[in-house]
């Protein structure tokens, strides 16, 4: 059963995301807590794991959280599932392609989900702000605690760094080594 | 990836023209799931049909399958290491600075337009999926219909205007 709905559920996301992973992580997040597979963190460290691992962000995920819920066989039914629809679409499209890319309709289209997708990177940002910044939900002693403004200041200099082009790959180990640093250091 | 793979096609192989590729990436942003998966199966299609299309895409997921694959079953025993759990703590800083990133990117995508419309919907979808938690499948169709509707309004007002 949780492979019909691990299936179901990649299938889906495969099938209405545009654009890469990012997009996908508000859709992820929101299909795993319905069906309580992941936290709100555990999906976080998919992403930055998936991020420095190779292939796309996509299938990374799909695999991370198909083993974690069903094992092997979750993992290659979930991966099946979003690979599935761009499978066909684009057998579909590679026949009749010309046409496809100059469609009006197809840019009319393709207009709405352009920012619709930023919409949806603004709200995993969001989410995922939520979830790092706030583990224990909102309240005065958060900002007291030596851990939240560490991790804002990791979060400042790793903003830097990545609209200076850094690889996400040096992002990520580098922020890894200010958490052990500032972890041991502070003792948190 | 994309830079990859106009290498590995067009210049080691010679399977497919510069002008195949682009035409690829075009498509490939423009049709659902991730962009590698898509041109990967097109670049199969082109290449040797349907069983082409078959072994790229096996293809290009299979690295990927095989080393979260490992990753995943290892990463339960690493997670009680007090220096993993630190080292996630700073990781997970990083991704929303990622994700700030992208969010910056699409954001000048959209901006380039310079149109109302264009603002409306990326704040309306921003709204339903973050606040109002609609699922964010209606909200990808109901964009991509608005867009539609809106074009084919504005093509007419268009002709109109030159008749």
């Amino acid at each position: 059963m949780v492979l019909i709905k691990l299936f179901l559920a990649f299938l889906k996301i495969g099938t209405f995301t545009f654009g890469g992973g990012y997009a996908m992580i508000a859709m992820i997040q929101a299909e795993a807590e319905r069906q309580g597979w992941l936290t709100g963190e555990e999906l976080v460290d998919f992403v930055a794991l998936s991020e420095s691992t190779p292939g796309p962000l996509a299938v990374n995920m799909a695999t991370f959280v198909g083993m974690r819920t069903g094992g092997v066989l979750g993992a290659i039914i979930a991966t099946l599932g979003i690979v599935l629809s761009s499978f066909v679409i684009i057998l579909i499209i590679a026949k009749c392609f010309e046409r496809y890319q100059k469609s009006k309709a197809v840019g009319g289209i393709m207009s709405g989900l352009k920012p619709a997708v930023a919409g949806m990177i603004g709200a995993a940002f969001i989410s995922v702000a939520g979830t790092v910044l706030f583990p224990a939900g909102v309240s005065v002693s958060v900002f007291s605690s030596a851990g939240f403004w560490i991790f804002l200041g990791i979060f400042a200099v790793t903003t830097v760094l990545a609209f200076k082009k850094v690889h996400p790959i040096k992002i990520i180990l580098l922020s890894a080594v200010i958490g052990i640093g500032a972890g041991y250091g502070f003792g948190l | 990836m994309i830079p990859l793979i106009q290498k590995e096609v067009c210049e080691n192989k010679k399977w497919l023209s510069e002008k195949d590729i682009s035409d690829i990436v075009a498509i490939s942003e423009s049709t659902p799931g991730p962009i590698a998966i898509n041109a990967a199966t097109f670049v199969g299609y082109k290449t040797s049909g349907f069983p082409g299309a078959c072994m790229a895409t096996l293809g290009v997921v299979l690295p990927s399958f095989l080393i979260i694959s490992i990753i995943s079953m290892i990463l339960t025993q690493f997670q009680s290491i007090r220096a993993v759990r630190y080292a996630f703590m700073g990781i997970r800083a990083a991704v929303l600075a990622l994700i700030l990133k992208a969010l910056w990117m699409m954001f000048n995508q959209v901006k380039k337009k310079k149109k109302p419309f264009s603002y409306a919907i990326m704040g309306l979808s921003l709204l339903l999926t973050a606040f109002l938690k609609i699922d964010a499948a209606f909200v990808i169709i109901g964009c991509g219909l608005f867009g539609l509707i809106w074009s084919m309004l504005n093509r007419k007002e268009q002709s109109n205007g030159t008749d």
